[in-house]
């Protein structure tokens, strides 16, 4: 195939750089301060001196604001076009946060100010913890931890914590064999064996198999709900009265929460601790691989062990405004809280973001992304079935609820491409290509997501983009065997990576 | 990439491995069907020499880009000497899955459990 | 329908009839009774974009900042100056909006970004091997003493008290999960007491962590800690101050094994605490073990040279309950802020800053320490920060010190009380290039008035 190479885009033909390897000796963009102190010799001891300067870049600020600007065209990017990326709920990023997030009142809030000063920011805070409480239907929030898998671990320490002051040693988690990576990674971080539950025969966990693995050894059930394969299980009360009848917690991966808001909430599913991905629902920009936050809400039973600080409010007696503090509990035999998790509150500024969305949203606006995305959802499905049904099945039930799961097996048995070939070919389409190979549990999977701020128009050419490489590659399949083309570089020898890693500019 | 072949002189394990047996002292290694559902294998991580290792059990993982492989042992004994060549060209174990894509070598045990192996015929129509 | 969706009302109807159902509610119908929301979400109207601006300016006019007062608070963030060009490119939606680099074709500028910012963190470092970004500093800590867990299997770590109370106290919670008992190793005259870290080691011990410089700003004898760690076979973790590193040695010179740390003093803001990144670096032998995302160079298909995440088996998605850690979003955004400010400081300029806050932090100490009623904490020599110990009577006067100077519009620094009941006249002063001699002065003035007062007080109510 020579589609696309000959000639060679502007991009394809400039062989990258790195900026260690522009500027020149001498050349600088930063200007220290003057001295304005007496200069004393002999400050730091002899043996504690850098013997040799670190080799960072010499280079200009235009030749650096050039580099990575042109670095910047390199990256597809979800304001540019359609990032269907299954599991990570790829929703518009609205500018008006990132510009309340950097008044300098939050962004040049330096975390130890006494609290007295930084009232503004406690209030957030708080109003922010009762706003993910009324959200996942539970009363009370940490804000602390700083990702989805940082709040998964934050979980499952207090699902310790709370067992230990019953005076039970608990051994085992249970997770379905549709769950994050992040699931079973943290039970292990967190000191647990991971015990895997069946699926049954329409996606959903297999209660037989649930029941069966549920002894007084299990400390916790962790669930995402909708699951990975895009299916609200039906039987979750089931679940939760099997798991609680021995004792053990049932902590719910908030991943897929964008699915539920306004329909249905996590407390009343029977779970006592739920993880926000606030870069997900809530719209924090992802950044290239974050940052995100992920609070937790918990119930009753699990609140006296949350991490430290918390942000409380109290009533003057006097009667005045209320003043908002931090408890920081130093610790001490009446404390029964994990302690911390990372240091200082948390990411702030992801907390700004999402303090403003829910904000602009309001209650209605929440169920509103929710009926939208999974309106979408199902449209992008309907219309996928229609088109490539025999190809790309979806791999259960009929319908889904935010996301879905087709299956390329057939396609791959009919025509000759992989998924993988499918989600290069996309990229000549102009369109960030769905997660793919996950969950484990499909053969070939496409998991897509295609968020509610997306227009019909847009899905309408997802689809089609989709059609027209099946047909493709029913007449000749090595193009998508090959794809992409158009794309700054093509497809990389990521095994070669792996052999001989070069993670560092040679310098 | 090796042909698909399965040497009628080795010992096979139904875990898609496969013994060389040579006076007490085995060679360990993984089958042509085993390297090909893995993919390019871009990393062999060996057990430590003098370490046992049991029949059954894993002694190794072997990996590819995305997907990481315990290695299973077909015969129980003690480690006497592992391919160090292959820290520098994991490919051999695609390559040449019986010559240079060795793993380890091993003294055996209890050379009684040589007869649990399969042979060529009973492994394959096994596949 | 509100906020960002664009679904019309021909839009719906065409959209229910190809899905073939009556109502979007029909599209819920998988939810049982049972677990139903019976009623609205309990939250507040949605508001225009203009009111919830308002509203946010409103909270943070509520917070006094760094821009509204002359700031030496620092005790692990620091006010540096974030250029403007890290503004501009961290705003750039092609940096800000895109995930994880999944699809490298489409990826090779945020690839690339983490390639050059691993490069960067370890020449800083000293170690050869970095990874794209953890959460945070404490967090850092907390993964290389489970990275050292894993490798080493030994169920004892030692930890300086000179490391960041954050950080120890992170190490505590996350130690319970996999298993090892934290001991804390005494400092003497501002540093980790060797004779004390020697009787505490033994082949029990996988881990020492100590932080440079230390959380009193004291530079540690990082080679001979190192040294007596590796006498029995421990791994040396080291926090450090990246900033630092222009005039300190680099801790992989000085033996340490791992060196992690807060990345917020690299071109991030305050942000009341985060997003800000942890960095993570180590020798070559770790490679396989470290956690998170690690970019690596390849070729395309043509031969171009390119960039992929690579060494993805250590990871969670793939080696799950074997993975070397459960991370997966990091914080990539803020780790291209600190390889674009280390661009922008440059191989000298890093120097530069780091003499000019050595020299300013040793004015500063000195003038403060000639006032009335203030002394060094200890001699030793420090960098960036210093403590002082005020002639005042406990914890709640140091308090009331730090309130006066603040009504006079300076914050004067960290009340080491907080942390270190050992010391609950101690102050903690942070040193930036953002506060002059002017400032340093102004301080003096300020400080030297608060505690003069404050031992007014307590003199006048003790003779009444």
């Amino acid at each position: 195939m020579t589609e696309g190479r000959n000639p060679q885009s502007p991009q394809q033909r400039e062989r990258a750089t790195t900026i260690f390897e522009k500027g020149a000796p001498g050349r600088r963009a930063f200007r220290a301060p003057d001295l304005d102190v007496p200069a004393v010799d002999g400050l730091i001891p002899a043996a504690s001196r850098r013997a040799a300067s670190p080799r960072l870049p010499e280079a200009s600020e235009p030749e650096i604001v050039r580099h990575y600007v042109n670095l910047s065209k390199r990256n597809f990017d979800l304001d540019s076009g359609f990032y269907p990326l299954g599991s990570c709920t790829m929703k518009h990023n609205p500018r008006l946060h990132e510009r309340v997030a950097a008044l300098p009142g939050h962004a040049r809030l330096h975390p130890l100010q006494d609290p007295r000063r930084a009232q503004g920011a406690l209030e957030l805070m708080f109003e922010l913890q009762g706003a993910l409480a009324e959200v996942a239907g539970l009363p009370h929030v940490s804000l602390q931890p700083s990702a989805g898998s940082h709040g998964e671990l934050a979980g499952l320490l207090l699902t310790r914590a709370y067992h230990a002051d019953r005076g039970e040693q608990r051994t085992k988690v249970l997770t379905p064999d549709s769950a994050h990576g992040t699931n079973p990674a943290t039970v292990t971080m967190a000191g647990y064996e991971v015990v895997k539950v069946a699926l049954d025969a329409a996606g959903g966990v297999d209660l037989d198999d649930l029941r069966a693995k549920t002894d007084e050894n299990v400390a916790c059930l962790m669930l995402t709900n909708p699951s990975t394969l895009g299916i609200f299980d039906p039987n979750i009360e089931q679940m939760a009265s099997i798991v609680h009848e021995t004792g053990a917690t049932l902590y719910y991966d908030g991943a897929n929460l964008n699915a539920i808001m306004g329909y249905s909430r996590p407390g009343d599913m029977g779970f006592d601790i739920v993880h926000f991905n606030l870069h997900k629902t809530f719209t924090q920009p992802h950044g290239g691989g974050g940052p995100g936050a992920g609070p937790i809400a918990v119930s009753d039973r699990i609140e006296p062990f949350l991490p430290r600080p918390q942000v409380v409010r109290r009533a003057p007696s006097n009667g005045g405004p209320p003043v908002y503090d931090l408890d920081e509990d130093r610790g001490g035999r009446e404390s029964k809280s994990i302690g911390k998790l990372r240091g200082f509150q948390g990411n702030y500024g992801v907390f700004v973001r999402t303090y403003a969305y829910i904000r602009s949203l309001g209650a209605e606006g929440l169920k509103d992304v929710s009926e939208v995305a999974v309106l979408n959802a199902n449209y992008v499905l309907a219309r996928l079935r229609e088109k490539v049904g025999d190809q790309l099945p979806l791999a259960f039930g009929e319908r889904c609820m935010h996301e879905f799961v087709l299956s390329g097996a057939p396609m791959k048995k009919q025509l000759g491409i992989r998924t993988l070939d499918l989600a290069k070919r996309l990229l000549d389409h102009g369109v960030h290509p769905p997660t793919v190979y996950f969950p484990l549990v499909v053969e070939e999977a496409l998991l897509v997501e295609p968020t509610e701020t997306e227009t019909r128009e847009t899905l309408d050419q997802f689809v089609d983009a989709v059609a027209a490489i099946v047909a493709e590659a029913a007449q000749d399949p090595e193009i998508a065997r090959n794809a992409p083309y158009t794309t700054p570089v093509r497809r990389l020898d990521e095994a070669g990576a792996a052999k001989r890693p070069r993670v560092r500019q040679a310098l | 990439m090796a042909e698909a072949g399965y040497p009628d002189e080795l010992l096979y394990h139904a875990e898609h491995d496969w013994a060389r047996v040579d006076d007490g002292v085995a060679t360990f290694g993984i089958t042509w069907f085993a390297q090909d559902a893995l993919g390019e294998v871009v990393f062999f991580d060996p057990p430590e020499v003098g370490s046992s290792v049991t029949a059954g059990e894993f002694y190794a993982e072997v990996e590819s880009v995305k997907a990481v492989s315990d290695v299973i042992a077909p015969l129980s004994g003690e480690i006497v000497e592992v391919n160090t060549a292959l820290a520098d060209t994991p490919e051999a174990i695609n390559d040449d899955p019986y010559g240079d894509g060795w793993m380890v070598k091993v003294k055996l045990s209890d050379p009684d459990e040589t007869t649990a192996l399969l042979d060529r015929d009973t492994y394959v129509a096994g596949l | 329908m509100a906020g960002y969706t664009s679904v019309t009302p021909e839009d719906l109807a065409h959209m229910l009839d190809v899905i073939g159902v009556g109502s979007v509610e029909e599209l819920f119908d998988g939810i049982p009774a049972g677990v139903r929301l019976r009623r609205p979400i309990d939250l507040p109207p949605g508001q225009p974009e203009q009111a919830v601006y308002a509203e946010l300016r409103r909270l943070a006019a509520r917070n006094v900042s760094t821009e509204d007062e002359i700031t030496f608070l620092g005790a692990g963030m620091y006010d540096h100056y974030v250029p403007s060009i890290i503004d501009m490119l961290m705003s750039r939606s092609e940096f800000l909006t895109p995930y994880t680099p999944y699809q490298p074709e489409v990826s090779q500028g945020g690839l690339q970004v983490m390639f050059e910012y691993q490069t960067a963190i370890s020449e800083l470092t000293g170690l050869p091997v970095s990874n794209a970004s953890v959460y945070e500093g404490p967090s850092a800590v907390g993964a290389a003493a489970y990275m050292a867990k894993l490798a080493s299997k030994r169920p004892r770590l030692l930890v300086s008290r000179g490391v960041h109370p954050h950080s120890r106290a992170t190490l505590e919670t996350l130690a319970v999960g996999y298993g090892t008992t934290v001991e804390e190793i005494a400092l003497e005259d501002g540093v980790t007491e060797l004779d004390a870290l020697r009787a505490a080691l033994s082949d029990e011990v996988g881990a020492v962590v100590i932080q440079q410089p230390n959380f009193l700003g004291t530079i540690e004898d990082v080679t001979a800690l190192s040294a007596a760690a590796h006498e029995h076979g421990a791994l040396v973790i080291c926090a450090a101050d990246p900033l630092t590193l222009g005039v300190l040695e680099a801790p992989g010179n000085q033996g340490v094994d791992v060196c992690v740390g807060e990345g917020q003093s690299l071109g991030n803001r305050l942000d009341f605490g985060g997003p800000s990144f942890g960095f993570f670096a180590a020798t070559e032998k770790h490679l396989r073990a470290m956690p998170g995302r690690i970019a690596g160079e390849t070729t395309d298909a043509d031969g171009r040279r390119g960039f992929v995440l690579t060494l993805q088996t250590r990871e969670q998605h793939i080696r799950r309950e074997k993975a070397t850690s459960n991370i997966c979003t990091s914080q990539a955004l803020n780790a291209l802020g600190g390889v674009v400010y280390l661009s922008w400081l440059g191989r000298q300029g890093i120097v530069e800053l780091g003499e000019l806050m050595l020299q300013r932090t040793h004015y500063a100490r000195e003038t403060l320490a000639a006032l009335d009623g203030v002394t060094k904490l200890h001699d030793r020599p420090v960098v960036r920060e210093f403590a002082l110990r005020l002639a005042v009577s406990d914890r709640e006067a140091v308090g009331r010190v730090l309130e006066r100077c603040a009504a006079a519009g300076v914050n004067a620094g960290y009340a080491l009380g907080r942390s270190y009941d050992e010391h609950p006249d101690g102050l903690l002063v942070a040193i930036t290039e953002q506060r002059s001699r002017a400032d340093i002065d102004r301080l003096a003035e300020v400080l030297g008035a608060a505690v003069a007062a404050e031992r007014a007080t307590v003199g006048a109510g003790a003779t009444a």
